[in-house]
């Protein structure tokens, strides 16, 4: 992560329409990115376990998904600061990327209040598989639902420049995704050896006890 | 309050570096406590083993 | 034989709402109070467009309304787990339950829209048209969501939570329908969401309910 924070921060050339407000797009867009990678990959492990029926599926699908709203959450914030910086602005209804990862952070926050909800069990474990599928259904249909409304929902027009990136710049880029990437399994990875150990543990302790 | 660019970028990363920090604190801390529930159960067997035996 | 399923189903649901006439009166009147409460919450000269998004925010609230009732005739006498039991494809009850809400809805609507064509703007057929559309959508995820949410603490809570981030494509469909110069793309967009969501929902309902 260090060298992809060197590259992004110096060696990228600068931006020449934004200046140094481009190099947020190095962090923002690989987080954004690694959110629906992880919401992605919790609908998987979502899928398999209403599948093949493997305990272990529910709480690999719940790990995911806890990683990938941290880093919605992330996503929303990094946002956040970039429309700042190129528009003046803390937010902006224009930004659909802004706008969907608002309506899916607050349905995957919602997955955890089912979860809460609910006793552990293969109900639980079925009902917020069903719901991460229901996650990754939802962002298409968002997206596409988020752009209809453009017609009647504050027409201002706030330009963003596409990633027209010269050599160097597409470079960083990947380098930071990878980081980016690598630094959610790592975490990912884990959350998941922390929550697993701690259920082995518990049930030692109801055996020795 | 107005930010100039730099800050934004700069408060942009730190924000990421400190969300990564907590994480890496969190799960220290639960380390911790693993670590200490390991031993307890240890000794728990360790003294059932002992009576049994 | 699925479809005779269906029919009982529904016909249980509706019939147990005759007698017992709690929902659906509910839902009348909440819905009529809601607007009766826009009219005092818009400020003089909104323009039109604010009281269509407004119709679609008591349309929703007025549906998790119903929907949040839905589950619990099965939930107070049990009978979930004998329905379950029962030799019919677990997800004729979705289908009958779905459709059951749907009447209730609807039956608010027949009501609740001649009221705001009263009191603030005429609907159009494509306004209508969204309507009609959007209530498949919420009725067929509601249902789900609620099934989910029924067997957990804080239900009440937990519902709106769960279905709102889901309406909010289903408003974006109902308002652009009824404000737009080109409804047919929106109609078209709430066919797409309701075929895809129902699918999805009458797919995965036996897993929610089965132990």
């Amino acid at each position: 992560m260090g060298l992809a924070l060197v590259l992004a921060l110096i060696v990228a050339p600068e931006d020449a329409d934004q200046g140094i407000s481009q190099r947020i797009f190095y962090i923002h867009v690989p987080i954004a990115l690694t959110a629906y990678f992880c919401f992605g990959l919790g609908a998987v492990k979502a899928l398999l376990l209403l599948w093949r029926g493997e305990e272990r599926y529910d709480l690999e699908s719940y790990v995911a998904i806890h990683q990938g709203t941290i880093f919605g959450a992330l996503t929303l914030i990094t946002g956040s600061i970039w429309a700042r910086a190129s528009w003046g602005v803390w937010w902006t209804w224009s930004s659909n990327q802004l706008v969907l990862f608002l309506v899916l952070f607050l349905f995957y926050c919602a997955y955890f209040m089912l979860r809460f909800s609910l006793e552990d069990g293969p109900r639980r474990a079925r009902s917020s598989a069903v719901y991460a599928l229901f996650g990754v259904a939802l962002i298409p249909v968002s997206f596409l639902a988020i752009r209809l409304a453009e017609d009647f929902i504050h027409p201002t027009v706030f330009t963003r420049d596409g990633p027209q990136m010269s050599g160097t710049m597409f470079a960083t880029f990947v380098v930071c995704w990878a980081a980016v990437t690598l630094l959610a399994y790592v975490l990912y990875r884990v959350e998941l050896a922390g929550k697993r150990l701690d259920a082995d543990l518990r049930e030692l302790r109801e055996v020795l006890q | 309050m107005s930010w100039s660019q730099e800050e934004l970028v700069a408060a942009a990363y730190a924000v990421v570096f400190f969300f990564v920090l907590a994480y890496v604190a969190i799960i220290a801390a639960k380390l911790a406590r693993l670590q200490r529930e390991t031993s307890e159960l240890v000794e728990l067997a360790r003294r059932k083993s002992g009576r049994e035996s | 034989m699925y479809l005779a399923d269906v029919a009982a189903l529904t016909r249980k649901d509706l019939r147990v709402e005759l007698r017992g006439r709690d929902t659906l009166p509910a839902m009348l009147l909440f819905v009529l109070s809601t607007l009766v409460v826009f009219h005092f919450a818009l400020p003089e000269g909104s323009g039109e467009t604010a009281a269509y998004g407004l119709l679609w925010v008591a349309i929703v609230f007025t549906a998790l309304l119903g929907l949040a009732r839905a589950w619990v005739p099965e939930q107070e006498h049990r009978v979930l787990d004998g329905l379950v039991l029962a030799p019919c494809d677990r997800s004729a009850i979705w289908v009958g339950k779905t459709l059951a809400t749907l009447v209730f809805l609807l039956a608010a609507q027949a009501v609740a829209l001649p009221a705001f064509v009263l009191f603030f703007e005429p609907l159009d057929a494509s306004a209508i048209a969204g309507v009609l559309l959007a209530d498949v959508g919420i009725c067929a995820v509601g249902s789900l969501m609620s099934a989910m949410a029924v067997a957990g603490r804080a239900r009440e809570v937990l519902l709106p939570l769960l279905v709102l981030p889901l309406a909010i494509p289903l408003i974006v469909g109902g308002v652009g329908a009824a404000v737009s110069a080109d409804p047919e793309r929106f109609l078209l967009f709430l066919l797409l969401y309701d075929g895809v969501f129902a699918v999805l929902s009458w797919a995965s309902f036996e897993y929610v309910v089965t132990e």
